[in-house]
C-alpha cells in the first residue's frame, strides 16, 4: 500500500529543541510532554482509572439493588452514584480513551510526524484530572455531589440541588473545553498533515470518523457548556432559564441539553465505527468491503443526529406532528447504522478468519451494538416509549450501545495496537479469558434489563417491587462479574507492557495502514519524513 | 513544519475556535429561540402574558367549547388556591368571567406568581385573557383571601378538533425572590 523512507530517529535530533532521541526520564516526561505517543498514553492510562472508579460506583448500584428494599446507602447518596457514575463514565472513560486513541493513531495512520498542535494536546489533557478532582471531591462535600442524574434536569439541578453544584458545572466546563480542544487538534492534523498521497478517500476509516466526530465535537460541547452555565445563573444568580416562576421553562431545559446530548451519544460510538472497520478486515485478510459507503453512511449519521433530539423527550407533551417528526428520523438514523453493519458482515463473508482477541471483540461488538440498536429502533416508536421511557429497558438499551459498543471497541482496540505501542504481543490465552469473561457476564448484566424495564421497573431509584427481585439479583451478579473481569484486562496490559514474546512490525498479517510499516514498539519519533503514500 | 503549515493551522484553528464559540452563542441563543417558536406554532401551552383586546364579535352560539380550570401549589406555597368553577360551557367569541379563590394560610405575607397553561398545547393561541390574575404579582398579608379575577374568550377559529380547553395554573412562591414585575419584563434574563 505504501512506501515508507523511515529513518532513525538519530538523523534529526538537530530539528528542533524538543526533539531526543527517546523519551526524557522522570515525572517531568509526563507533565511536560508534547509527545503524541506519550499524550495518547497519559489519556488511555486516565481513561482506564477512570473506568474503574465510575465502575466502583456500578458496583455500589448493584449491591444495593442486589435486594429490594433500603439495606447499603442512603437514597441521596444512591443518586450521587448513579449521577457520577454515568458522568464519569461518558466524560472520564469513553470520551478520553477515543481521544488518547487518537492522539496514539491518527499521525501514525496519516504519516504525521505528531499532532498539529502539540503544546495544546498537553494542555488538554492535563487539564482533564482537574475536572474529575472537582468532580468527584464535591462528593464529599456537605450535602454530597450531584446528585440529579447525569442528565442534571431543571429543576432538579437548579432549584432542588446540593450546594456544591457550583463544583459540577466548573469541573463540565473544564471536561468541555479539553474535549473542545482535542477536536480542534485532530481537526488541524487530518487536514494539513497527511502525507503525500494521502488524499481523502484513501485515508483509514479510523481517521475519517474521528475527523467527523471532532466536527460533532466542536459543535456541541459549547451548547453543553451554555447548558450548565444556565444552570450556574439559575441556581445562584437569580436568572429564570428554566424556572416557570420567573417566566423561564424548564422543558427548554431539556431541549436544550438533548440538542447537545444526542450528537453526544454518536461521539461516543462514531470513532468505535472507525476501530471496529480497521480489525475486522485485518483479521478476515479482505478488504473493507464498502469503504466509501462507510464514510457517507458516517457522515449522514452525524448530520441526523441533530435532527433527533426530542426522542428522549416523547413524553414531555409535544405536539403530535412533532413526535412524528423526531420518531421517523430517529428510525431513519437506522439506515445508515444498518449499512455499517451489513459492511461489517460482507467483510467477514469468506474471509479466512481468525479469532484472536480483538477480532473476538470486534464480533461481539458487531452482535451485541445491533442488540442496543434494535431496543433503540423500539424507543423509537412514539407511543411503546411511553411504556419504556424511564424504566430499565432505557437503561438496557444505552449499555448494550455504551459498554458493549463502546468499550467494547476500545478493549478491541487496545488488543490490536497494544504490539504496536508496547513492542510485546499480549497473552493471547489471558486475553481471551477477559474477553469471555466480559462478553457472558455483560450479557447477564444487562440483558434482564430489558425485562425489568418492560415489566415497569423504573431507572434511577434505590428501592423496587418485590416482584423484580430474582431478576435484580442475577443482574447484580452479572455486574460484580463484569467488574472483576476488567481487573484481568489491567494484568493483560501490564503484564504486556512488561514483556512478552517481541511483536514484529506488523504483528496481524491482514492489517493495513502506515502504523503497521514502521517497528514495534513505534520509535519515540515516527514519519520525520513524510512517507509516500502511494 | 514550514512557514506555510504554520500559516494554514492558524486560519483553520481560527475557524474551528469561531465555530465553537459561535456554538456557545447558538445555546444561548435557543432560549429566545425556543420562545418565538412555540409562541409561532402555538405548541407549548403557553398563553400570551399580557392582556388581549376583546374586539367585540359574533358569538358562535352554534358551537359549545368545555373550558376546565385547574389550579397547582408549589410545595413551598404556603396558600390556598382554586377555581370558583371548575368546567363551564362556553361559546366560542362569548366574554366570560371567572375566579380563582386564593387565601394565605400562613403567619406571613406572601407573594404568589401563576403560571398559566393550556392543554391541548394546540389550542394556547386560541385562548385569550383580556384580564387575568397571572399578569401581576399577588401580596397576601397573612391570613388574607382574595378573589382572583380571570376574563376571557375562546377565539371563533378555534380548529374543530379541540372541544375542550384546560386552563392550568402553578401557582410559585416568590416572596424572597425579590424582584417585581418579572413576568412583564419577560424575566430576568
Ligand atoms: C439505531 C440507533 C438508535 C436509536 C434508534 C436510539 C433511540 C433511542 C431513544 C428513542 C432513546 C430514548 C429512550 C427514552 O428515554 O425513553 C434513547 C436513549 C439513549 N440512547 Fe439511544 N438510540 C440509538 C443508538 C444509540 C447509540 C449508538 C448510543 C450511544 C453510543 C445511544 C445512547 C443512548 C443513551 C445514553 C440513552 C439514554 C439517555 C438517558 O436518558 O440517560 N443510543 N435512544
Ligand atoms: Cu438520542
Amino acid at each position: 500500500m505504501s512506501t515508507i523512507t523511515q529513518d532513525s530517529p538519530a538523523a534529526h535530533d538537530d530539528h528542533h529543541d524538543d526533539h531526543h532521541h527517546g523519551a526524557p526520564k522522570g515525572i517531568m516526561r509526563w507533565i511536560l510532554t508534547t509527545n503524541h505517543k506519550d499524550i495518547g498514553t497519559l489519556y488511555l492510562w486516565f481513561s482506564f482509572i477512570m473506568f474503574l472508579t465510575g465502575g466502583a460506583m456500578a458496583m455500589v448500584i448493584r449491591a444495593e439493588l442486589f435486594q429490594p428494599g433500603l439495606q447499603l446507602v442512603e437514597p441521596n447518596f444512591f443518586n450521587q452514584m448513579t449521577t457520577v457514575h454515568g458522568l464519569v463514565m461518558v466524560f472520564g472513560a469513553v470520551m478520553p480513551a477515543f481521544t488518547g486513541l487518537a492522539n496514539w493513531l491518527i499521525p501514525m495512520m496519516i504519516g504525521a510526524p505528531d499532532m498539529a498542535l502539540p503544546r495544546m494536546n498537553n494542555w488538554s489533557f492535563w487539564i482533564l484530572p482537574f475536572a474529575f478532582a472537582i468532580l468527584l471531591s464535591s462528593l464529599f462535600m456537605e450535602g454530597g455531589g450531584p446528585n440529579f442524574g447525569w442528565t442534571f434536569y431543571a429543576p432538579l439541578s437548579t432549584t432542588y440541588s446540593p450546594d456544591s453544584t457550583a463544583l459540577f458545572v466548573f469541573s463540565v466546563h473544564i471536561m468541555g473545553i479539553s474535549s473542545i480542544m482535542g477536536a480542534i487538534n485532530v481537526v488541524v492534523t487530518i487536514v494539513n498533515m497527511r502525507a503525500p498521497g494521502m488524499t481523502w478517500m484513501k485515508l483509514p476509516l479510523f481517521v475519517w470518523t474521528w475527523l467527523i466526530t471532532a466536527f460533532l465535537l466542536i459543535a456541541v460541547m459549547p451548547v453543553l457548556a451554555g447548558t450548565v452555565t444556565m444552570v450556574l445563573t439559575d441556581k445562584y444568580f437569580g436568572t429564570s432559564f428554566f424556572d416557570a416562576a420567573g417566566g423561564g421553562d424548564p422543558v427548554m431545559f431539556q431541549h436544550i441539553f438533548w440538542f447537545f446530548g444526542h450528537p453526544e451519544v454518536y461521539i461516543m460510538i462514531l470513532p468505535s465505527f472507525g476501530i471496529i472497520s480497521a480489525i475486522v478486515p485485518a483479521f478476515s485478510r479482505k478488504r473493507l468491503f464498502g469503504y466509501s459507503s462507510m464514510v457517507y453512511a458516517t457522515a449522514s449519521i452525524a448530520i441526523l443526529s441533530f435532527l433527533v433530539w426530542a426522542h428522549h423527550m416523547f413524553t414531555t407533551g409535544m405536539p403530535v406532528f412533532a413526535e412524528l417528526f423526531f420518531m421517523y428520523c430517529t428510525m431513519l438514523i437506522a439506515v445508515p447504522t444498518g449499512v455499517k453493519v451489513f459492511n461489517w458482515v460482507a467483510t467477514m463473508w469468506r474471509g479466512s478468519i481468525s479469532f484472536e482477541t480483538p477480532m473476538l471483540f470486534a464480533i461481539a461488538f458487531i452482535i451485541l451494538f445491533t442488540i442496543g440498536g434494535f431496543s433503540g429502533l423500539m424507543l423509537a416508536i412514539t407511543p411503546v416509549d411511553f411504556q419504556y421511557h424511564d424504566t430499565y429497558f432505557v437503561v438496557a438499551h444505552f449499555h448494550y450501545v455504551l459498554v458493549t459498543g463502546a468499550i467494547f471497541s476500545i478493549m478491541a482496540a487496545a488488543y490490536h495496537w497494544l504490539p504496536k505501542w508496547t513492542g510485546n504481543m499480549y497473552d493471547e490465552r489471558l486475553g481471551k479469558i477477559h474477553f469471555w469473561c466480559s462478553t457472558i457476564s455483560v450479557n447477564v448484566l444487562f440483558f434482564p434489563m430489558h425485562f425489568l424495564g418492560l415489566a415497569g421497573m423504573p431507572r434511577r431509584i434505590p428501592d423496587y417491587a418485590i416482584q423484580f427481585a430474582d431478576v435484580n439479583q442475577i443482574v447484580s451478579i452479572g455486574g460484580f462479574a463484569f467488574g472483576l473481569s476488567q481487573l484481568i484486562f489491567l494484568a493483560v496490559v501490564l503484564k504486556c507492557i512488561k514483556g512478552g514474546e517481541k511483536a514484529s512490525a506488523k504483528p496481524w498479517d491482514g492489517a493495513e495502514g502506515l502504523e503497521w510499516t514502521i517497528p514495534s514498539p513505534a520509535p519515540y519519533h515516527s514519519f520525520s519524513t513524510p512517507p509516500e503514500v502511494k | 513544519m514550514g512557514a506555510h503549515q504554520a500559516d494554514s493551522n492558524r486560519k483553520l484553528i481560527g475557524w474551528l475556535v469561531a465555530g465553537a464559540i459561535g456554538m456557545f452563542g447558538f445555546g444561548f441563543a435557543l432560549v429566545p429561540l425556543y420562545d418565538v417558536l412555540c409562541e409561532q406554532l402555538g405548541i407549548n401551552g403557553k398563553t400570551q402574558s399580557t392582556a388581549a383586546v376583546y374586539k367585540p364579535l359574533t358569538v358562535d352560539t352554534s358551537r359549545t367549547v368545555t373550558v376546565e380550570f385547574m389550579s397547582h401549589i408549589q410545595t413551598d406555597m404556603p396558600w390556598q388556591f382554586v377555581p370558583e368553577v371548575k368546567r363551564m360551557e362556553v361559546h366560542p367569541g362569548e366574554l366570560v368571567r371567572t375566579n380563582f379563590n386564593a387565601k394565605n394560610l400562613s403567619l406571613a405575607q406572601t407573594l404568589g406568581q401563576a403560571i398559566p397553561s393550556v392543554s391541548p398545547g394546540q389550542g394556547a393561541a386560541y385562548f385569550h385573557k383580556t384580564e387575568c390574575f397571572c399578569f401581576n404579582q399577588q401580596l397576601l398579608e397573612a391570613n388574607a383571601d382574595a378573589q382572583l379575577p380571570l376574563i376571557f374568550y375562546v377565539d371563533p377559529d378555534l380548529p374543530e378538533s379541540i372541544s375542550t380547553l384546560t386552563l392550568s395554573y402553578t401557582l410559585y412562591n416568590i416572596t424572597d425572590r425579590g424582584y417585581v414585575g418579572a413576568i412583564e419584563q419577560g424575566a430576568a434574563k
